[in-house]
């Protein structure tokens, strides 16, 4: 790669409007052409992300998160077709609109991520010194001096003990846990305004994630950055989050202030996850809940919700029609509070579906359902 | 935690299918040091219980499933099943024996070999110990996929890769259970599933401990996941047992300070709930070099120059509880 260096007071960017979300994704499609058909990965997100704010995106393996948060950093695989109208919007800037030179240091510099896995993140045959001052020289122009300076000062902040003697040892040298500290300075090395952070601890012990989500809940608020907390664990982010959008087959099903989505939860699919959930507090051998059948692979998706198959409330309407996210449904009170469902969980609405559907002893969708079916 | 002791076993109960005794294995490296996996521990299971393991990567709870399995045998120590110790017995019996224990891995998907069909896969059990003719194999395979909640006119042709990560564990169930085995050692089975197909495969796994009678031996890391599956946990540390009681003791009640930080940390799906700093800190220490005396002490707000020194022993502390620590929580700090 050529070196460009970048005065790290001008990279290059036009100046940020002070007012201006860190993120706002409007209309995103990305498809794949796959040898079975067209796999709608996303298929319609709307969100916004405000400066230092933190968003959850919530959802199961193949609904669409990690294509999302690839898209929105502009490392999807040459497979993944965007579909023209989608739009990404980084700090006011329309990332379709920017120069090369300005999108180098976008994304990397201004717009950083934290991967699922830091062993497969990291590069096993540099040491950490090297890869930290590798994004540091290319971004900011600083000298080696500096730029190994800066690392240890990183490594130091994100709590990694003895950071000198870490810079000239390699991954394999640290456990899961360090690994993913190397990956979170890596991340936050260039101070960007944005972090995603994809399944950032799944890979990792429980004691492990909680002291991994304590650091970067902390740097958010030293740093001011916003912040896109991705994760299949409700839990994990109901402390620790600001907002939170629900995916389900490409789309987000629900969106709200967290304690708008726990205490007020509308979409049935939402209530499910969290019902799925084991507690603490539950005696043992309590029997979980479940969500009957499993996700669709979305290739040629006929109308209707897209969760209607698995869903205690479905009617008839719900094959026929696909409920839109910022549409006129039943209980959509809450200021900043979406979802996408005819006949929400808590409305009269939802409750009659329900109650329908349990005398006909089968879904619209053609679900057994009894009364222990409440998902 | 680091305690080593015999107290919570049980030994004049004639219900106790498996028992585990000072197990003890070490692991050679290439630089005449020794990994000291698993060090001194004793632990047994009565029939029709299930025993929850539980401990962050790294303590040796996998290495204890392994060793009761004698793959490897253990350095010392005795694994004493139906009465007979595993690790005397000359390798046909072993084989023999062994059918009545069969392991759930955590990886589905690369616990299957993608390259046979699934019926195969869960007949290779039967094959291999000979017991059914052709036709009654055929019926066997079928019934156990129709009972784990697989379509075998369906599934039985397929092979692994056609099958989403929760079915590959249904898979890996029905494999186990065909052999209508008495003892199921589940090794983390479902920390690689989302949260909802998770909730799916403990359910499967209970109704199959009911419907065929099983004992369960279930190692994980999530606290809640063995909550909820287990009638006794017991939590390891570094190569050692720190603390045994029932879910429900445990859990309201900890002893052990690690038990207390490992509870702590768990994500609790409410926003509501607070959220803590007094989490363990630090990383498990080196299982070649481990600490002196009690193996948590590096970790421990409550270690004293005495945790250096002596090494904690299991001790019933209240009826039923177990724990191993100079210190424990129901004792004021000092």
């Amino acid at each position: 790669m050529t070196e460009t260096v970048i005065d790290p007071a001008d990279p290059g960017l036009p100046p940020v409007e002070p007012d201006a979300p860190a993120l706002v994704v409007s209309d995103l499609r990305v498809w794949f052409d796959t040898a079975r058909g067209l796999v709608r990965a996303v298929d319609g997100v709307d969100l916004r992300v405000d400066a230092g704010r933190t968003l959850g995106v919530v959802g199961e393996s193949g609904s669409g998160k990690s294509v999302l948060s690839r898209a929105v950093m502009n490392i999807l695989a040459p497979s993944a077709v965007v579909l023209p109208g989608s739009r990404i919007e980084i700090e006011g800037h329309d990332t379709a609109t920017l120069t090369k030179q300005q999108a180098r240091h976008l994304w990397g510099a201004r717009i950083a991520m934290v991967f699922q896995d830091p062993m497969t993140s990291l590069t096993p045959v540099l040491t950490i010194g090297r890869q930290l001052t590798e994004t540091l020289r290319h971004h900011t122009g600083v000298d080696k001096a500096a730029a190994l300076a800066r690392a240890e000062e990183l490594l130091r902040w994100v709590g990694i003990p003895e950071p000198a003697r870490r810079l000239g040892q390699y991954p394999h040298n640290l456990s899961g846990g360090m690994r993913q500290r190397v990956g979170i300075a890596l991340a936050l090395s260039c101070s960007p305004r944005l972090l995603i952070a994809d399944e950032p601890t799944t890979a990792l012990d429980v004691t492990v994630q909680h002291q991994i989500l304590n650091l970067l809940g902390r740097l958010q608020s030293e740093e001011g950055m916003a912040m896109i907390l991705i994760t299949h664990d409700l839990g994990v982010v109901a402390g620790r989050t600001d907002d939170i959008a629900v995916m389900y087959a490409g789309r987000v099903v629900e969106q709200a202030p967290t304690t708008t989505l726990f205490g007020e939860m509308r979409h049935p699919y939402t209530r499910a996850l969290v019902r799925s959930i084991p507690r603490i507090a539950d005696p043992s051998h309590t029997r979980l809940r479940t969500i009957p059948g499993r996700p669709p692979t979305v290739i040629d998706p006929p109308p209707g919700c897209a969760f209607a198959a698995r869903c205690p409330h479905a009617r008839p309407r719900c094959l026929a029609e696909t409920p839109r996210l910022d549409g006129h449904h039943p209980g959509n009170v809450t200021p900043g509070h979406r979802h996408a469902c005819f006949f929400p969980v808590g409305t009269p609405q939802g409750e009659q579906a329900f109650a329908d559907n349990l005398a006909e002893g089968r879904t619209a969708a053609g679900l057994p359902i009894d009364e222990r079916s409440v998902l | 935690m680091a305690g080593s002791g015999t107290a919570h076993l049980r030994p004049e109960d004639d219900q106790v299918l498996l028992s585990v005794r000072n197990l003890v294995v070490e692991f050679a490296t290439g630089r005449s040091e020794k990994v000291h996996a698993v060090s001194d521990v004793s632990l047994d299971v009565r029939r029709g219980e299930t025993v929850g393991l539980v401990g962050e990567s790294g303590c040796g709870k996998s290495t204890v499933a392994k060793a009761i399995m004698q793959l490897p045998r253990p350095t010392a120590g005795a694994v004493e099943y139906d009465g007979r110790d595993l690790t005397g017995l000359p390798k046909r019996e072993l084989r023999a024996t062994r059918r009545k224990l069969q392991m759930i891995f955590q990886d589905p998907i690369s616990s299957l070999n993608p390259l046979r069909k699934v019926k195969d896969i869960v007949a290779e059990g039967l094959d291999i110990a000979g017991s059914l003719p052709k036709g009654e194999r055929a019926a066997a395979v079928d019934e156990m996929l129709e009972v784990v909640g697989l379509d075998p006119a369906v599934a039985g042709e397929r092979r692994p890769h056609e099958f989403s990560g929760g079915q590959c564990q249904r898979i890996s169930i029905a494999r186990a259970i065909v052999l209508d085995p008495d003892l199921v050692i589940c090794d983390e089975p479902v920390s690689a599933l989302d949260v909802s197909v998770q909730a799916q495969i403990l359910n499967l796994l209970e109704d199959m401990k009911a419907r065929y009678g099983l004992t369960l031996l279930f190692i994980a890391h999530d606290l809640a996941v063995v909550k909820n599956v287990s009638d006794r946990v017991i939590v390891m540390y570094l190569g050692k047992i720190c603390e045994v009681a029932s879910p429900d003791l445990l859990y309201a009640e900890p002893l052990h300070p690690y038990t207390e930080g490992l509870l702590a940390a768990i994500p609790e799906p409410d926003p509501h709930a607070e959220l803590t700093d007094r989490t363990l800190a630090g990383d498990l220490p080196s299982p070649v070099d481990p600490p002196s005396g009690c193996r948590f002490r590096t970790r421990c707000p409550r270690a004293s120059a005495r945790c250096a020194e002596e090494e904690p022993v299991i001790t019933e502390r209240r009826p039923g509880h177990f724990v191993a620590c100079h210190h424990p929580l129901d004792t004021p700090q000092a």
